[in-house]
């Protein structure tokens, strides 16, 4: 298992797995593609016919709406069929393999699958299987990668910074159980951000962080000082239970974002949050909604990625 | 390569602006086809009227070629500045060669809305090479080219433009 | 039937014989080691120019999948890969289904495989009824009907009062219990080593404490209790420097490593290789470097294959989603020659980590040549190279994370009790003859 997977033989995008792995020059690509479909979004037609005649099928092995709606968006304004399929745990176990699944809709003539996992690996392993005209993108592989929100967020701070070389970055949050904040820290290591801070509690961080070439605080004040990009992960409910944290109350207090906190962090810096928020709990209402807050065009350059994204895989042949 | 048998560039653009301007109404828009087209257009413009609105359009997401080619283009996104609902567009381009660019350009077009008219001014013409019944309005010189070779507009650094003949 | 190994180079690391000669067999047993005797005619000469002779192969932990699991494996397709690999005695962990908790099955198990013929079988039987770590099994009646040790296979117990309980009963009747250590709790829900790249790959993961833990606990109870404990699968830096001072100190332990974890560690899990989904998970490459000096010092007694395999369905699934382990029973010699390779041991050295090594492990008077004793004979060409794949391979379990290696050694002939099981005759060809 040596080569990049995600490359074909001629060293083009064959599938978007995860970040880590991939040159610069096309995570540029990707970006600059993106800002020609944020002008087609501003069309009366907001429809391009790129894709016509391809079939998309998002296979959702974890329930998401978001995520699932924003591919479903952006692979219909790019013209092609999107068959939306939402398979649960329970029908899995009951005898058909994934792989069963996979085989049969690639049996009904599919050029593409979105996928989301619960599973670390999951969308490695389907891209490994399918036919080599079929690409596969990774909607969210268990902890592992979501590299399409990667790429948003990085567009969203270029959008508002401008540049890569010259920004301090902090993380914030649960990034031991999170594929956004892997994503975003090998995106954001690929583009040249010079400083990447992660800052969480010891229990929601992996073992192992200091040589994906970032700095770990503890301290929510310490580590915004002077950041000019602040992301937050979002906290999920299930980790107060696995004697992570002991309330979140208590995480609020010492982690959660308040205007008072972001005053550490530089008079213009973004916040940023690949959402659902859970106010109040990782984050403030009045920062969320406050004006240093991006969340929002966050989620309409999300299309624009995804259409960068699935037009490009979509143009390279396996 | 061959460059002598191409006239300069700004000469072309002259004599364009010349037999465009009699058809220039208030409601006339200059939109320029990336990349060559812009480049055009940006020349044309302050000799038609500088304060007419203009804009330029990419076409990679409508051209027919994607599933030969992929999109590996620089993709420049397009800015239209105005309404197009029911505008007299001047679509700009550098050469017109098969007419695939200006289906793609007309078919973009739109899908910002409808316009009243659209007409097509090009630097060169490759006279019989066209796939597409499609035709220029305005021609800064009509051209047998062998199918052997390209024609580029070029954008030098002292943002002079030129022609040049290349063999593919 | 009378047997003669011409020519070849006898290697018996137990003596620390290095020769070359004849090995006459006859009756099932060594009859002369070196010169064939004045009269002996024999039925059948192997000539073993150019070939190793050495002690049929004991690997310490090959699961055969019966009872219970035969759509992966059988035993007749196992035994015939260990023959295949030159291993004539193993050891099956008691984790089949139903368990190895009750007299009847593994009589049926001893008596199944007697029949066959093949390599010989010594069942490690459930050191709990079912493995569920609360009540003790018969273990004197296991041991009367075959068992030689007693384990919990990869089912931890929790309890540590049945834990103290388990090896003060097998204290009593002086036999030895196999631990695989690990603290069930650190290991919840842990796929992979808590280092770099399951930071990475977003993997759950197991710390090493998971198993220091688990090796300090054994330890302790060892002194307290005086039981015999074997502890297998060693994984980690620190868990073999625990055993390294217990032995100094004089307890009664050995430990054991596998094929896996001497050659490979986290890195290899690349993107996702189910192949490299294991228990214990693969470490950093300091702790393979500690395991592969180790087994080099003798602090670890036994290189074992820890023989696992895995059908195609449940493996191609998710890296956490697919069933740990890797088929490898005859992988044993070549990557037992690799890690001698690159560790520049002599023969004689490498091979006791799977003859009279394990051998003592199980308290067989095994592993070794010598005059009289059952005649289990390995005869091996050492510069044999070939392609792991799986047509190469006889065992119904193809997931090895070595799939597409080119090793080195070849095994010729695997004679059990004199009685030749397996040979091969066929020249291996590759494009690394030439060059070697």
């Amino acid at each position: 298992m040596g080569a990049n997977p995600q490359l074909n033989a001629q060293g083009e995008l064959q599938h978007l797995l995860t970040i880590e792995g991939l040159p610069r020059s096309l995570l540029i690509h990707i970006l600059d593609t993106a800002e020609g479909f944020v002008a087609v979004n501003q069309q009366e037609v907001r429809k391009v016919p790129l894709l016509r005649g391809k079939a998309i099928f998002n296979l959702f092995f974890e329930p998401s709406t978001r995520t699932r709606t924003t591919f479903e968006i952006a692979a219909k304004r790019l013209s092609a069929d999107v068959i939306n399929l939402n398979i649960s745990a329970s029908s899995q176990s009951k005898g058909e393999t994934l792989l069963d699944t996979v085989d049969n809709l690639a049996a009904m003539q599919a050029d593409m699958f979105v996928v989301r996992h619960a599973q670390s690996g999951a969308a490695h392993m389907i891209a490994r299987h399918v036919a080599p005209h079929i690409h596969v993108v990774n909607a969210g592989d268990g902890r592992h990668a979501h590299p399409t929100q990667g790429l948003l967020d990085m567009f969203t701070i270029r959008k508002y910074k401008g540049e890569f070389h010259n920004l301090r970055v902090a993380i914030v949050g649960d990034v031991l159980h999170s594929r956004v904040a892997r994503s975003q820290i090998h995106a954001l290591t690929t583009l040249g951000v010079p400083e990447v801070r992660v800052i969480a509690p010891k229990t929601l961080l992996p073992g192992d962080m200091g040589q994906m070439g970032v700095q770990v605080y503890h301290d929510l004040a310490a580590g915004l000082h002077e950041v000019d990009v602040v992301i937050i992960l979002r906290l999920q409910n299930e980790r107060m239970r696995g004697a992570r944290l002991p309330s979140s109350q208590e995480y609020f207090k010492y982690y959660g974002l308040t205007a008072e906190k972001l005053a550490y962090a530089k008079a213009d810096a973004i916040v940023m949050h690949p959402g659902p928020m859970n106010r109040g709990v990782e984050i403030d209402s009045a920062v969320a909604d406050g004006e240093q807050s991006v969340i929002l065009p966050q989620v309409t350059f999300g299309i624009a990625v995804r259409m960068a994204v699935m037009s490009i895989l979509a143009g390279n042949q396996g | 390569m061959n460059n002598l048998s191409l006239p300069d560039a700004d000469t072309l653009i002259q004599q364009l602006a010349v037999r465009m301007l009699p058809d220039m109404t208030d409601n006339t828009v200059l939109v320029g086809m990336h990349t060559g087209g812009v480049w055009a257009a940006e020349k044309l413009h302050p000799l038609l009227n500088p304060d007419m609105p203009h804009g330029s359009l990419d076409i990679s997401f409508y051209r027919d070629d994607f599933e030969k080619i992929g999109l590996h283009t620089q993709v420049k996104p397009t800015r239209l500045p105005f309404e197009v609902e029911g505008r007299d567009i001047l679509l700009v381009d550098d050469v017109l060669f098969t007419g695939r660019s200006v289906r793609a350009a007309m078919n973009a077009l739109f899908d910002y809305g409808r316009p009243q008219r659209i007409r097509l001014a090009v630097l060169i013409d490759r006279a019989g090479d066209r796939q597409l019944p499609i035709a220029a309005d305005y021609a800064g010189l009509v051209l047998q080219v062998p199918g052997t070779q390209h024609i580029h507009l070029i954008r030098q650094e002292d943002g002079q433009l030129m022609l040049k003949l290349v063999d593919l | 039937m009378k047997i003669q190994i011409k020519q070849g180079r006898i290697i018996d690391p137990q003596s620390g014989l290095d020769q070359v000669g004849d090995l006459c067999i006859a009756a099932g047993k060594v009859l002369a080691i070196g010169e064939t005797p004045e009269g002996f005619h024999p039925n059948k000469v192997i000539d073993a120019s150019g070939l190793v002779v050495c002690p049929g192969l004991i690997d310490l932990a090959v699961r055969l999948r019966e009872p219970g699991n035969e759509y992966r494996a059988t035993l007749e397709s196992e035994l015939l890969a260990a023959c295949a690999g030159g291993v004539t005695s193993l050891s099956c962990p008691p984790d089949t289904e139903p368990p190895l908790d009750e007299t009847g099955l593994v009589e049926m198990l001893k008596f199944r495989a007697k029949n066959l013929n093949l390599a010989k079988v010594y069942p490690i039987g459930a050191l709990t009824q079912k493995l569920a770590g609360e009540r003790l099994t018969e273990m004197a009646e296991l041991r009367d009907a075959g068992c030689v040790g007693f384990s919990q296979a990869d089912a931890a117990i929790t309890d540590t009062h049945v834990l103290m309980r388990a090896l003060e009963y097998a204290a009593t009747f002086d036999m030895t219990v196999w631990l695989r250590p690990q603290d069930a709790y650190l290991a919840r829900g842990g796929v992979a080593h808590d280092g770099v790249v399951a930071a990475r790959l977003g993997l759950p993961a197991v710390p090493p404490t998971a198993e220091t833990i688990a090796v300090m606990t054994a330890l302790l109870l060892v002194r307290d209790t005086g039981a015999r404990v074997h502890l297998c699968r060693l994984s980690s830096a620190a868990a073999i420097d625990m055993v390294r001072q217990a032995k100094a100190q004089g307890l009664p332990v050995s430990c054991d490593v596998s094929t896996q974890h001497l050659h490979l560690s986290e890195m290899d899990i690349g993107y996702f290789d189910p192949n490299c989904h294991l228990i214990p998970p693969l470490r950093s490459l300091r702790d393979r470097d500690a395991i592969r000096l180790a087994l080099a010092e003798g602090v670890i007694d036994a290189l074992c294959s820890d023989h696992t395999p895995v059908d195609d369905d449940t493996k191609q699934l998710p890296f956490g989603e697919t069933e740990p382990g890797a088929a490898g029973v005859e992988l044993l010699l070549p990557l037992n020659l690799k890690w001698a390779e690159e560790k520049a041991l002599t023969l004689v050295k490498a091979l006791a980590s799977i003859t009279c090594g394990p051998a003592r492990v199980l308290g067989l008077d095994a592993g070794r040549i010598a005059l009289g004793l059952a005649a289990d004979i390995c005869v091996f060409d050492p510069d044999a190279w070939w392609r792991v794949e799986s047509g190469a391979l006889k065992s119904l379990g193809k997931n090895s994370p070595f799939m597409g290696y080119e090793v080195r050694g070849k095994v010729r002939y695997t004679l059990v009790d004199g009685q030749l099981v397996f040979e091969q005759h066929e020249a291996c060809t590759s494009p690394y003859n030439s060059r070697k």
